[in-house]
C-alpha cells in the first residue's frame, strides 16, 4: 500500500472516479427496488386475471373453490414475507410462525362462528312466536357450539366474540402478545440458532396440544368450522365471497410486500442483517441486538396473524393440527425453496410449493405402477418435497430467487469464509470471537 | 485530570482459574496507554470486562465524568457510552457495502423505531465521504465490503471505529498480521486518534509499543506487574523474568 497525497499517513484506494455521495439515498425508493414495482403490477394483474375468469365476475374459467386455492395460497405468500424477514433477513430460524398464523385464524373464525350461530339461533328462536331474551340466545349459542365438547357454557375467553371490531383487535393482539412474551423470554436469557428453533417448535407444539384438549374453550380437536358463511350474507353465494376474499388476500399481500421491502432497505434492514452475519460485533456498535430481535419476532407474529385471519375464513374450518409444529417447517421449506434473504423469493416458493403440493395431494397425480410397487403421489409427495429441500440446500443455497441474479449477471465471487449473497450470510466465519 | 476510565480490585475466574486477579488501572480522557504482557496475562479479558461482554466476580469499572459503573450494564449500552473496540481481526459486514458499514457505525440513534424512521441525510452521506476517503475507500463506497482486500477491511473497521465518535479506544493486538508500513501507518493514527480520546492498544511487538511512545502497563498472571515508560519496565527484573527472558 502506498501513502496518498492529500493524508500521508492513509492508504489510498485504486483510481477511479468518486461518485457523489448522496447519489444513493437521493433516489427514490421505487427506483432502488425496482422488484417492488415488478412484483406489485404482477399481482395486479393476476388479481385481474382471476376476477374476470371466475364465476362471479367473469367467464367462470375459474372455478369458486380454485379461486379459493388462489386466495388461500395468496396468505401463505404472506406468512412467507413474514418467515423471509425473520429468517432471510435475520437470521433466526423460527420454526412456530405457523401458530400466530392459526391463532389469527381462530380469533377471527370466533366472531364468524359465533355472529353465524347467533342468526341462526334467533330464527330459530322466532318460529316459537314469542321473541327470545338475549340469555336464551346466548344460552342457544353456547348449546349449539359447545355441544360437541358436552358443555353448553360459554367458556370466558369467547367474551368478546360478539363483536367483529373486538375479535378483529383480539387476532393481532393475541398472537402479537404471546409473540412478546414468548420473544422477551427468549432473546433475553440470548437463546439463538438451533436452540431458538427448538424452542419455538416446542411453543407451537404446547399450544397445539393444549386447543386439542375439548375445555381448551375452543372446541378441542373439532375446532371452528363453517368459517366460510359470512354473518349477514347468509343469502350472498359463496362465488361473491370467494372472490372478495381474494382480493382482500391481494391487497394484504401487496401491502405487506410494500411495507416489508421498505423496511429491510433501509438502515434498519441493514442492521438486521448485520444481526445475521455476526451480532456480537453488531452489539458493539452499541445496537440493543435483543431489542430488534423482539421487534422482529413480534412483528412478524403480527402479519402472519393477519395472513392467518384471511386463510381461515376461505379455508371454512380450523383445528389444532394447523398448528402441529410441522407446518412451521413447511413454511421454512418454502422460503428455503424460493430463495431467503430476497422478498419476492419467498413468495414464489410459497406459492410454488403450495400449489404444487395441494396439487399432488389432491389425488389428481397419476400413480406410477413400478412393477413391485406403485408411487402415490399423494403419500411419496413429502418425499419429493424433501428431496428438492436437501437438493435447493446443497446445490442452489439462493433457492429459485437466485435465479434472478444470474439473468442480471450479477456475479458473487466464490471466497472462503466470506459470505458475499444474502443467503449464505449466516454460514459466515465467525470472527469477532475472541 | 480525573480519570476516563476507572478499575479498581477486578477479579473473575474461569473454571476456578483466575484469569483477572485484584485488577486496578486507570486511563484519563485523552492518553494514549499500550497493555503488554505473556499470552494468557488477562489482556483480551479484561477488554472484554471493560466492553460487558464478560462479568467480572469482584471489582468496580466506571467511566466518564460523572464515574458511573459500567457492571451491570449490556455490550450496546456501554458502546453507546462512547467505548469503541477494535478486534484482532478485521470484522466488517461482508455482505454489505462500504457505504452501509459505515452507515451503521454513524453516530446515531440506535433503538429499533428510530432506525426504522432514519433517513440518510446530505451529512451523514458527506460525512461517511470523508470517513472512507480519510482511510482511502473513497472508490470503494458502492462495493461489498467482502470484496475488499484484507488491509482494505482493516481500514474500513477502523472508519467505523471513527463513526462511533467514541470516548475511549480499545484496540487487541492491531499490528497482527499487517505489513511494516501497515504498521507505520497504524502507529501514526492511534497517536493521532489519542489526542483527542483515550486509546489503549493491546500489543506484542515491541517496536510498535516504542513507536507509540506511551506509558505502558506490564500484565502478568491477571494483575499489573509495571507501569511506566517502555524503558522504565523493560528495565524492571521482574518483567525481564516473566516475559522479556523468555524470548
Ligand atoms: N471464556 C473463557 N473461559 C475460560 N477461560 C478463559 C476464557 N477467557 C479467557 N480465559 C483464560 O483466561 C486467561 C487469560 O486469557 P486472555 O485471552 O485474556 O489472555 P491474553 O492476555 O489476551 O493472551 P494473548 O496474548 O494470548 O492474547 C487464559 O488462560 C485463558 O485461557
Ligand atoms: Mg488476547
Amino acid at each position: 500500500m502506498t501513502a496518498s497525497s492529500s493524508l500521508p499517513k492513509y492508504p489510498t484506494g485504486g483510481a477511479g472516479g468518486v461518485k457523489p455521495p448522496a447519489a444513493n439515498a437521493s433516489r427514490s425508493f421505487i427506483a432502488r427496488n425496482p422488484s417492488v414495482l415488478i412484483f406489485l403490477l404482477a399481482l395486479a394483474a393476476f388479481t385481474i386475471i382471476v376476477t374476470i375468469a371466475s364465476e362471479a365476475y367473469g367467464v367462470g374459467f375459474i372455478s369458486t373453490s380454485f379461486v379459493k386455492t388462489l386466495g388461500k395460497t395468496l396468505c401463505l405468500c404472506l406468512v412467507a414475507l413474514a418467515m423471509d424477514l425473520i429468517w432471510g433477513y435475520a437470521g433466526i430460524l423460527s420454526l412456530g410462525h405457523m401458530a400466530f398464523f392459526a391463532l389469527g385464524g381462530y380469533m377471527i373464525g370466533m366472531w364468524l362462528m359465533y355472529a353465524r350461530t347467533e342468526e341462526i339461533v334467533v330464527a330459530a328462536l322466532a318460529q316459537g312466536g314469542l321473541p327470545a331474551t338475549p340469555e336464551e340466545v346466548t344460552q342457544g349459542i353456547a348449546t349449539q357450539i359447545f355441544g360437541v365438547v358436552g358443555s353448553s357454557d360459554l367458556p370466558v375467553i369467547w367474551s368478546f366474540a360478539h363483536s367483529l371490531p373486538l375479535q378483529l383487535i383480539l387476532a393481532l393482539a393475541v398472537p402479537g402478545l404471546l409473540a412478546l412474551i414468548f420473544g422477551w423470554l427468549a432473546f433475553r436469557s440470548r437463546v439463538t440458532g438451533v436452540y431458538l428453533s427448538i424452542l419455538t417448535q416446542a411453543m407451537t407444539l404446547a399450544l397445539a396440544l393444549y386447543l386439542f384438549q375439548n375445555d381448551s374453550g375452543l372446541r378441542g380437536n373439532n375446532g371452528l368450522s363453517g368459517l366460510q358463511n359470512l354473518p349477514g350474507l347468509g343469502d350472498t353465494s359463496q362465488d361473491l365471497v370467494s372472490v372478495w376474499f381474494f382480493w382482500a388476500s391481494a391487497l394484504a399481500l401487496g401491502v405487506g410486500y410494500l411495507v416489508l421491502a421498505s423496511v429491510v432497505s433501509g438502515k434498519f434492514g441493514s442492521v438486521i442483517r448485520a444481526i445475521r452475519d455476526d451480532e456480537a460485533r453488531v452489539r458493539f456498535l452499541g445496537y440493543p441486538v435483543e431489542g430488534y430481535k423482539l421487534f422482529l419476532f413480534t412483528l412478524t407474529a403480527i402479519i402472519a396473524a393477519i395472513a392467518g385471519a384471511l386463510y381461515y375464513p376461505q379455508a371454512g374450518i380450523i383445528n389444532p393440527a394447523e398448528l402441529a409444529p410441522i407446518a412451521s417447517i413447511y413454511l421454512a421449506v418454502w422460503v428455503a425453496i424460493g430463495g431467503r434473504g430476497r422478498l419476492y423469493g419467498a413468495v414464489i416458493g410459497a406459492a410454488l410449493v403450495s400449489l404444487v403440493s395441494s396439487w399432488f395431494t389432491s389425488g389428481q397425480v397419476p400413480s406410477i405402477p413400478l412393477g413391485f410397487a406403485t408411487i402415490h403421489w399423494v403419500d411419496w409427495w413429502l418425499v419429493l418435497l424433501g428431496a428438492a429441500f436437501v437438493g435447493v440446500t446443497l446445490f442452489a443455497p439462493k433457492g429459485i430467487g437466485g435465479l434472478f441474479d444470474r439473468f442480471q449477471g450479477i456475479a458473487t465471487p466464490d471466497r472462503k469464509g466470506a459470505a458475499l449473497g444474502p443467503d449464505d450470510g449466516s454460514l459466515q466465519e465467525r470472527e469477532a470471537q475472541e | 485530570m480525573t480519570a476516563l476510565l476507572e478499575v479498581s480490585g477486578l477479579s473473575v475466574s474461569f473454571d476456578g482459574f483466575r484469569a483477572i486477579n485484584n485488577l486496578s488501572f486507570s486511563i484519563g480522557p485523552a492518553e494514549l496507554r499500550a497493555i503488554i504482557g505473556p499470552n494468557g496475562a488477562g489482556k483480551t479479558t479484561f477488554m472484554d470486562i471493560v466492553t460487558g461482554k464478560t462479568r467480572p466476580d469482584t471489582g468496580s469499572v466506571t467511566f466518564g465524568e460523572r464515574s458511573i459503573s459500567l457492571l451491570g450494564m449490556n455490550e450496546a449500552r456501554i458502546a453507546r457510552e462512547g467505548i469503541g473496540r477494535k478486534f484482532q481481526r478485521p470484522t466488517v459486514f461482508e455482505d454489505q457495502t462500504v457505504t452501509d458499514n459505515l452507515i451503521l457505525a454513524l453516530k446515531a440513534p440506535r433503538s429499533p423505531w428510530r432506525v426504522l424512521g432514519w433517513r440518510p441525510k446530505a451529512p451523514d452521506m458527506a460525512r461517511v465521504q470523508a470517513l472512507a476517503e480519510e482511510v482511502g475507500l473513497g472508490d470503494h463506497l458502492a462495493r461489498k465490503s467482502g470484496e475488499l482486500s484484507h488491509g482494505q477491511k482493516q481500514w474500513l473497521e477502523i472508519a467505523m471505529l471513527l463513526a462511533q465518535e467514541p470516548k475511549l479506544l480499545l484496540v487487541d493486538e492491531p499490528a497482527a498480521g499487517m505489513t511494516p508500513a501497515e504498521r507505520e501507518q497504524t502507529t501514526t493514527l492511534l497517536v493521532s486518534l489519542a489526542k483527542t480520546r483515550a486509546v489503549v492498544v493491546v500489543e506484542h511487538d515491541m517496536d510498535f509499543v516504542r513507536r507509540l511512545n506511551c506509558r505502558v502497563t506490564v500484565l502478568h498472571e491477571g494483575s499489573v506487574l509495571a507501569e511506566g515508560s517502555l524503558d522504565h519496565v523493560t528495565q524492571n527484573a521482574q518483567v525481564i523474568n516473566v516475559y522479556l527472558g523468555r524470548g
